[in-house]
């Protein structure tokens, strides 16, 4: 009977109006941590944007490969590729700028290359985490 | 644009540096929990480093 009042209680929620949310979030993936400024959390922001801006930077330093969103031979290769050009744009305004200046990089081998693919995706993959955070504190479930 | 070469150690440790700020930042509720599970991210990444690298030079022999 309590779950079944639980359950009810839980889907009567109104869900949160889209013009609440969706401008930190659209701002959080343009500049990173840009939702939490537009949010009144400076500190957070910066933080966040130093943090994916530096990875990024350091990715752009040791010349790490950029995805394409290409098929490969196989369904490993396409999801790697398709999987890492999602992570890559979703640094939001320093991949476009970085693309737009004709950022261009072959997979080279070596591990200071690799460790530069590796930093700009997860640079974008912070991103993500930063962008749900947004909406979460936009969207009331946390501080 | 500049072109640096990092170590294995120096990649691996800006990498668990900028990680577990943003881990820290987005996960938990209070700037005390925050600090705190962002300290804890960065010596779990440190020691998972150290461990990892240990149990190869012993692998190899």
């Amino acid at each position: 009977m309590a779950a079944h009042s639980q359950t009810a209680a839980h889907v009567t929620k109104p869900a949160t109006p889209l013009n609440v949310w969706l401008p930190p979030v659209i701002l959080g993936w343009v500049i990173p941590g840009g939702g939490h400024f537009l949010l009144k959390r400076t500190g957070r922001g910066a933080l966040i944007f130093a943090s994916v801006f530096l990875m990024f930077l350091f990715g752009l330093f040791m010349r790490g490969m950029m995805f394409t969103p290409q098929g490969g031979g196989d369904v490993l290769t396409s999801l790697i590729n398709y999987g890492g050009f999602i992570a890559d744009i979703a640094a939001g305004a320093f991949y476009l700028i970085a693309a737009m200046f004709g950022y261009s990089q072959p997979d080279l081998p070596g591990d200071v290359h690799d460790y530069g693919t590796k930093f700009l995706v997860t640079a974008g993959l912070l991103n993500i985490l930063a962008i749900v955070d947004a909406y979460e504190i936009a969207a009331g479930k946390k501080d | 644009m500049p072109k640096i070469n990092l170590s294995h150690f120096e990649a691996a440790f800006l990498f668990s540096l900028f990680t577990s700020v943003v881990m820290g930042i987005t996960s938990k509720k209070t700037d005390k929990e925050r600090l705190d599970y962002g300290v804890y991210c960065f010596a779990c990444f440190l020691v998972a480093l150290f461990g990892i690298a240990w149990l190869m030079r012993l692998g190899h022999g």
